[in-house]
């Protein structure tokens, strides 16, 4: 009898210790999973570190070498490896340090957008009625702007910056998260568990958090993968149009706004910094096609 | 069918009411007056202010000005642009047309590339043809298209010469616009060298439109594929002794095409609404780069209608997109 109770105790924590495992199972199975996994870690490694990794400091600019191409070209040297750009800054230190804004913008957008969407999810989707009406048609409305169009409008009244950008862009990508718990929480509402719980005395705070939210996490997940490659894109973009981070930051795409007009002559100016935005990009997407396909019980072949 | 529509358009209504007060809104929320920047003058005196002021019915309650605009936006009046002083609508519907041009050429780029890739990846699942295809495809929903751009440029426009970089048609070339679409255009000019000046123009703007939605087409193709391939009507299919062909062609791909046509509408409400990445890089005078100049301009009024037109479009393609799928899956509709 005393056996029993302790292996119902234990059972809690190992369920859990299985299904972790389980997870890694099916997503370690996937291999552009692991390797965009493996680039995901390299750059936060990169970004963490990128004092310590630059060879030079991303803002100094060295008035003997202007436009100095690639180490491996003719008239490259050994100390700008990847060149130098119009105002003689090494282009190498600032992809490193641009990084740490790439990374930052996409966890900053999507933990705002992600939080901000579950709680108003939450709310359309456990009260209903007028509440959701309201919340539901403001998503649509939302959604009925080009997501970059609207954050373009937005930045222009708020002011070109990195804050505004991303706060724009948190709101465009907002929706989606919006529409995901709203429908989840739904599907959950009336199942035997959340009604026991109800039953139980359990307030709805309690419900909306504690009963109801963790068993919707596996979508939101998968979409806040999604949220995070599209606000690197859409921040990079804001950035090339000049409506991002501002010069001399070493943002990826305002980097390449900057390097616009030399593209026929250095093609190295802006070939990097692109290549930058592309491969970090593509990492976060592979992970999230092998998070998809982990956390969809309909992809796994059991 | 016709509650279906009707249901439809009461969830419409409301929410282009909705897309018309932010439109109204954003130009009342930005810092500094109104006054000033909707008349585009800096510095004026007093009696200046007044005076446009009352001109532009500023002086008047929000609610007012509100449903004045509402009732101009219904009968078409727009509003006129700070900067050229010319109706909005008017400009909107001369630039229009070369945004639909490069639409269309992107969408069929993207459609007679992404289906086939996307069933054949779906029928030759896990092989090497099945990875490369959808590697390339993940590469192209994740490439910065500006970068794309730019890229295409420096190898097709600078190191091998064979594109212009910018515009639609060579500047030596001049005619009345007909039917404001340049290839039809060129071509009913009959003068010589003009249609290929108009091709070679579009072809690198629709190739850099074309790539996300021709990725995001061939991924989705695949995935419908593989889930049609899997039901029993198919193995019933094959097991009546149906060619591999017919089998594919007619019975899965029609059926996995449902949810394809709905990512197809959808992509064209966005490409109409202004490409604004590509047609800035190009210099395509389209809806897209009026609306980025027009930001950087400051232009507000041309800002909010062009907002309001924008979110117009998309609210109509996205209601035909629906109604196309009520019609094409019944079960849609209750």
């Amino acid at each position: 009898m005393a056996e029993a109770t302790k292996t119902e105790t234990v059972s809690s924590a190992a369920l859990r210790r299985q299904m972790l495992s389980e997870f890694w199972f099916y997503f370690s199975e996937n291999r552009g999973a692991v390797i965009g996994l493996v680039v995901f870690i390299a750059l936060v490694i990169v970004a963490v570190f990128a004092p310590l990794i630059a060879p030079h400091s991303p803002f100094e600019q060295y008035r003997d070498a202007v436009l100095v191409p690639p180490a491996w070209l003719q008239g490259g040297r050994a100390t700008y490896l990847l060149g130098t750009d119009a105002v003689g800054r090494d282009i190498l230190s600032r992809l490193i340090y641009g990084a740490q804004y790439s990374l930052f913008i996409g966890l900053f957008v999507t933990t705002l957008s992600l939080t901000g969407g579950i709680l108003v999810g939450l709310i359309a989707g456990y009260y209903r009625g007028w509440v959701d009406t309201v919340i539901m048609r403001l998503m649509d409305i939302i959604l009925a702007f080009p997501s970059l169009l609207l954050a373009l409008v937005l930045v222009a009244i708020l002011g070109p910056s990195l804050t505004n950008g991303m706060i724009a862009i948190a709101l465009t990508l907002q929706p989606h998260f919006v529409r995901l718990t709203r429908a989840a929480v739904m599907a959950e509402k009336t199942r035997d568990y959340v009604t026991a719980a109800r039953i139980s005395g359990a307030g709805p705070f309690r419900l909306m958090f504690r009963t109801i939210l963790p068993n919707c996490t596996a979508p939101l997940i998968v979409q806040a993968t999604l949220s995070f490659s599209n606000a690197i894109l859409d921040a990079a973009a804001l950035g090339f149009l000049g409506m991002g981070a501002q010069p001399p930051a070493p943002e990826w795409g305002t980097m390449l706004a900057e390097a616009r007009e030399f593209i026929l002559r250095a093609w190295w100016v802006v070939t990097f910094p692109g290549l930058a935005i592309l491969i970090t990009v593509l990492a976060i997407n592979l992970m999230g096609d092998g998070l998809r396909d982990a956390l969809d019980p309909k992809m796994k072949r059991s | 069918m016709f509650g279906f529509l009707l249901r439809r358009l009461a969830v419409l209504i409301p929410t282009f009411i909705g897309v018309s007060i932010i439109a109204f809104a954003f130009i009342r929320l930005l810092p500094g007056d109104p006054v000033a920047l909707l008349s585009g003058e800096r510095v004026m005196s007093p009696e200046r202010h007044a005076q446009i002021s009352a001109q532009l019915g500023l002086d008047r309650p929000m609610v007012v000005q509100y449903l004045d605009y509402l009732g101009g936006v219904v009968t078409g009046d727009f509003g006129t642009s700070i900067v050229s002083k010319t109706p909005i609508l008017k400009q909107f519907l001369a630039l229009f047309p070369a945004t639909v041009e490069l639409s269309l050429c992107a969408i069929i780029i993207a459609v007679a590339l992404g289906i086939p890739a996307g069933v054949i990846a779906a029928i030759k699942r896990g092989s090497a043809v099945d990875q490369s295809m959808m590697g390339i495809a993940l590469v192209g929903y994740s490439m910065p298209i500006f970068w794309w751009g730019l890229l295409l440029i420096i190898l097709f426009s600078g190191i091998l010469q064979w594109t212009p970089v910018s515009g639609r048609i060579s500047l030596m070339f001049y005619f009345k616009p007909v039917t404001g679409f340049m290839l039809i255009d060129s071509l009913l000019s009959a003068q010589k060298g003009a249609f290929s000046s108009a091709v070679s123009h579009l072809i690198l703007p629709s190739i850099v439109l074309a790539t996300i939605p021709l990725a995001v087409i061939a991924r989705q193709t695949r995935s419908a594929m593989l889930e049609v391939l899997s039901e029993d009507y198919i193995r019933t299919a094959r097991a009546k002794g149906l060619s591999p062909f017919r089998v594919v062609g007619l019975h899965a791909l029609r059926n996995a095409m449902i949810p394809v046509i709905t990512t197809i509408g959808l992509q064209i409400g966005v490409m109409l609404a202004g490409a604004i990445l590509t047609e800035t890089i190009f210099s395509w005078p389209g809806i897209g780069k009026w609306m980025v100049d027009s930001v950087f301009r400051r232009d507000y009024p041309v800002i909010q209608g062009g907002l309001l037109l924008i979110a117009a479009i998309i609210m109509i393609v996205n209601l035909i997109v629906d109604l196309l799928y009520g019609l094409v899956n019944p079960r849609i509709r209750h």
